[in-house]
């Protein structure tokens, strides 16, 4: 019997290796987890038909494109919208074997931090049904969490691949930007977008990071990455880890959460890394603020496709201005409104300078802080989420409320630096996120931190109420 | 920082939506505190700072001239709301194209 | 009161790249609607730009061939706005950034040379194709729908700007015909108006002689032939005197030309002007040219028509120098005058005789012509025609219509001379009383008796030393 609650995407591809299992075995493992479970957590928009593949099956993120399978990326503009092409991580994950289990559940244009800004709905946090998973990406995060996926994709542009698993539970990364293609990903704002594995283990992370990151021809602003290495060492000997002030003393982190963290900074101190205090002195502060400008303008650009002409949602009024005036009025949801407003705003005659030309030079404020801080560290820890899972329902009125759930993920985002989160401990029965952050391409340094961590924690991804 | 119902109008037709009563009431309250959040990044001095539009440093990056397979008619209207023929059909335009 | 326009254009050429700007679909012309897109040209969501190699480097030759500088650092951007032919609601163009910088364009005129000054030339991708249904005649207020074709959408076009350096409707004309004719040269593009892939707008206000500043200004677009252009500017800058002399204000405005009826139809003023909310383009890295690509392409340009023009006007006059630069036969006027030709007759030749007989100058044999016309003057003139008609054969040679040497031999030409004289008594008398003209009648009258063998020059003297006798 397939525990797909526990199975960690390693321990079934040496299943399937070592034909314990069939991949037809495996598959319907998955889809009965997910016909049992699915009603409850809803982290699925669209089921495939069957298996295209003999390897482990995998949950993409319904902003990843998928040729032949509705991509909706949350919103009812896209509703039966079914590309004619794969995305480049799409196309990867296809070539390596890997079956697609379905699309998972995301905040509408991955904006959010909930998935409350689903136009279908939103997920549940498996840990407990009345919270959210968290957001953008919350489908996959819930998928992993509550055994309806081995592993899945998410995209994080704020925070929305870490974020979400802390919240459930398990491992994100959020790659450096440029090192997994963005072609055929739909797109939020372009040049903070990117796509990342969400897993049960850090070298699940590796794994899947592997499969689908390096330069591609298509997306311009991908690079080169060095040789993936899968982590082994249970130690953390001859690693700097810094603990920047500013993110760890925020305003609105939840006693629970930093209790679990600052256990876990400990923890680092015993497996025989040299820890040490610094500063980012305004990443955090200006973070949110330039990430709410930036992030927006692109969006406003990046949504001026969704006019009802060639694919998507049309409503019919008037002439042509009128109907893409409709189209997009009918839609789109209220937080992409508000984000495609904020953005032309930002980017209007007028405006442009104060804010978001003033948006990019924070940027590099924060791009230089934390290379500063990088000179004395090889990675940057604190907690990834300020609270545990809050209600359903607990700030979607409030949208500022919400944009603070981003506030220690943001900096790093701005800054094109890799973060990974994994589970440090629980606060009130709910899971709390550990974020480390390190250097531009330094995946392989993340992925050794977090596995010594991982194994020294010891905390266990299956949800209470489901083991 | 106030953000007039004007400008609010004039961004929703900048943006091309067409914001009902409700959503202008709504949507443009929050969008003023918003406004209010972000417009924190003008408290810093920044003159003498490069702006950053691309986080890593690539430049020239392009391809050959070579041409690659196209879609066929059948895939390029695939998802289309509206065709006649091999084009896709929009409501009329009424004005020329801006510049 | 003396009136001086002050005319810019803004010119956009269309790139012959075999793919487009940022996909690899082919830009080839006239192919089924929608079969040359892609989810890049059709802005499908997650798409994403990948720049034309070749289209950079042609921008950079033809930046370089207008004397340019190039960036170096060279940005694109988005700009934005709402139209069925444009699928991402923004054009990726270049804004403040853009690859080539001031540069100079020389027109020379009968009375000197005309430096124009080029602000700026960028790279751009085209919108796609609308045409719209019903309404009157298929034009835009008023049509039942539109139908879009992406096929064209997201073409290379380089769009150049001038400064308001043109002075008269026909200098903007021969600027745009140098121009196109250096595009052509390059080797970049057609540059056909008629065809759409050169396309120019022209920003016309006029000043009273004197006056530094500039006056208001406004735009004409929609002229489809240089004759159009001329044409369009020359109406609008006696509209504008007309409004200034008595006593108005010009107000900026766009028009269109309608060339046959000469109407300038001004275009409905939008209520706002756009906000193109211009964005540096994300998806796009900068372009900072190579030094060694740009040192490269600047040996690529060839000596550009404007410069030959002037070198030419070192032996010919200005009409004729320009005459063959712009027809394309320069090359072998002097490729004729290094083979020893005469440069005059050479020129006239080219221009001439080779022109109406369909000769393509570049098929023509230099060296084999200009023997020809060094012994223009001793071959009969048929056969001298036929000879020219005939040099852009393959294998032509001089050599058999040399040996057709006019009749020179006094002896032969006596007996012929006399007899016309003699059968020609009253018109020798009037010649002898004065009438020095009739003396074309009898070389002609003896050129008729040979069939046009003899040598005219010595016909002409042995006539007047017999009627001097």
């Amino acid at each position: 019997m397939i525990d797909t609650l526990r199975l960690t995407a390693e321990e079934a591809l040496g299943l399937l290796e070592r034909n314990d299992v069939s991949p037809g075995e495996l598959w319907d493992a998955y889809r009965a987890a997910i016909d049992e479970r699915d009603e409850e957590l809803h982290c699925y928009l669209t089921l495939s038909d069957g298996p295209d593949g003999e390897g482990v099956p995998i949950a993409l993120k319904d902003v990843i494109g998928t040729k032949g399978v509705e991509t909706t990326a949350g919103s009812k503009i896209l509703e039966g919208y079914v590309p004619v092409f794969d995305s480049t991580v799409a196309a990867r994950v296809k070539e390596a074997g890997l079956p697609l289990l379905g699309k998972t559940n995301t905040d509408e244009f991955a904006m959010g931090s909930s998935t409350e800004n689903s136009a279908y709905g939103p997920s549940h946090n498996p840990w407990d049904p009345t919270r959210v998973p968290g957001g953008s990406g919350g489908g996959s995060a819930a998928a992993v969490a509550g055994g309806l996926a081995p592993w899945a994709l998410g995209s994080d542009t704020g925070g929305s691949i870490k974020q979400p698993a802390a919240l459930c539970g398990i491992v994100g990364l959020r790659p450096t930007y440029g090192t997994v293609s963005r072609y055929g990903i739909v797109a939020f704002a372009s040049s903070l977008d990117q796509v990342g594995p969400t897993t049960k283990t850090v070298r699940d992370c590796a794994l899947l990071y592997r499969v689908i990151a390096g330069r591609d021809p298509l997306d311009s602003t991908t690079a080169e990455i060095p040789q993936v290495k899968l982590p082994e060492a249970e130690d953390l000997k001859g690693v700097r880890v810094g603990v920047p002030r500013e993110l760890n003393e925020a305003e609105g982190i939840e006693p629970g959460v930093r209790e679990a963290v600052e256990r876990t900074i400990e923890l680092c101190r015993e497996l025989g890394a040299e820890v040490g205090e610094t500063s980012l002195p305004r990443s955090v502060d200006y973070g949110l603020p330039c990430y709410y400008l930036i992030a927006p303008a692109e969006a406003s650009s990046n949504l001026a496709r969704y006019d009802g002409v060639r694919y998507g949602l049309r409503v019919s009024n008037g002439g042509y201005h009128g109907m893409v005036e409709h189209t997009r009025d009918g839609g789109f949801g209220d937080e992409p409104k508000r984000r495609i407003m904020l953005g032309a705003y930002a980017l209007s005659a007028g405006y442009y300078e104060a804010f978001y030309g003033q948006a990019q030079k924070v940027r590099t404020v924060i791009a230089d802080e934390h290379r500063a801080a990088f000179e004395d560290f090889d990675v940057l820890v604190s907690a990834t989420s300020p609270t545990v899972a809050f209600p359903l329902g607990a700030k979607s009125q409030d949208p500022l409320a919400m944009y603070l759930s981003d506030l220690l993920t943001i900096p790093s985002c701005m800054a094109g630096l890799p973060g990974l989160s994994i589970p440090c401990g629980l606060s009130d029965g709910l899971p709390v996120g550990l974020q480390i952050v390190g250097r531009q391409f330094a995946e392989n340094t993340l992925f050794r931190v977090g596995h010594a961590l991982e194994k020294a924690i010891g905390f266990d991804y299956v949800p209470e109420r489901l083991r | 920082m106030a953000i007039t119902r004007e400008q609010i109008e004039h961004v929703a037709r900048l943006a091309h939506l067409a914001l009902t009563e409700e959503e202008l009431e709504r949507l443009g309250g929050q969008l003023g505190a918003i406004l209010e959040a972000v417009g924190k990044v003008s408290e810093l001095d920044l003159s003498d700072v490069e702006p950053t539009s691309h986080p890593l440093d690539l430049v020239n990056v392009w391809r050959p001239d070579e041409p690659v397979p196209s879609l066929t008619l059948e895939e390029a209207q695939a998802n289309a709301p509206q065709t006649e023929g091999g084009f896709f059909k929009v409501p009329p335009t009424n004005e020329p194209e801006p510049s | 009161m003396k009136w001086e326009p002050v005319i810019g254009l803004e010119i956009h050429v269309h790139l012959k790249t075999r793919t487009k700007m940022f996909c690899g679909c082919t830009a080839e012309y006239g192919a089924p609607e929608n079969t040359r897109t892609c989810p890049v040209c059709l802005a499908h969501p997650g798409a994403l730009p990948v720049p034309n190699e070749q289209a950079i480097a042609w921008s950079v030759k033809l930046g370089l061939a207008l004397g340019c500088r190039i960036a170096d650092r060279a940005l694109f951007h988005r700009k934005h706005y709402f139209y069925p032919d444009l699928p991402k609601g923004y054009q990726i163009s270049q804004y403040d950034a853009p690859l080539c910088l001031e540069g100079r364009f020389v027109v020379p005129g009968a009375d000197g040379d005309h430096e124009i000054g080029i602000t700026r030339a960028h790279l751009e991708e085209d919108a796609a194709k609308t045409v719209h249904v019903g309404g009157a005649g298929g034009r835009i207020g008023g049509s039942d729908y539109s139908l879009v074709d992406f096929n064209r959408g997201g073409t290379p076009l380089v769009e150049i700007v001038t400064e308001p350096d043109l002075r008269s409707a026909e200098e903007a004309r021969r600027f745009l015909q140098l121009l196109r004719q250096t595009i052509v040269e390059l080797g970049i593009s057609d540059a056909e108006m008629e065809k759409g892939t050169l396309r120019a707008d022209a920003n016309v206000s006029v000043r009273e002689a004197g006056e530094t500043g500039y006056r208001t200004r406004t735009e004409i677009k929609n002229m489809n032939s240089f004759s159009f252009i001329a044409r369009g500017i020359e109406a609008e800058i006696e509209r504008q005197i007309a409004v200034w002399e008595s006593g108005g204000e010009i107000v900026q405005q766009t028009y269109d030309f309608d060339p046959g009826s000469g109407a300038l139809t001004a275009r409905r003023t939008k209520e706002e002007a756009d906000d193109y909310r211009y964005l540096p383009e994300p998806d796009l890295v900068p372009v900072e040219p190579p030094a060694e690509l740009v040192e490269r392409l600047r040996a690529e340009v060839p000596e550009l028509p404007g410069a030959r023009v002037r070198r030419l006007e070192g032996g010919l006059d200005f009409e004729t120098a320009s005459g063959l630069v712009t027809s394309g036969r320069d090359r072998l006027y002097e490729a004729l005058v290094a083979a020893g030709a005469d440069p005059r007759a050479a020129a006239n030749v080219v221009m001439n005789q080779l022109a109406g007989a369909g000769v393509d100058p570049d098929a023509v044999d230099a060296a084999e012509l200009a023997k020809l016309i060094e012994a223009r003057e001793s071959i009969p003139r048929g056969v001298l025609a036929e000879a020219i008609a005939a040099s852009g054969e393959p294998g032509f040679s001089a050599e058999r219509y040399l040996g057709e040497a006019a009749v020179t031999d006094v002896s032969e030409l006596d007996p012929i001379i006399d007899r016309v004289l003699a059968e020609n008594e009253s018109q020798v008398a009037l010649y002898r009383g004065g009438k020095e003209g009739l003396l074309g009648y009898f070389v002609g009258a003896v050129m008729r008796e040979t069939h046009g063998k003899a040598n005219p020059k010595v016909v002409n003297e042995r006539v007047r030393e017999k009627l001097g006798a």
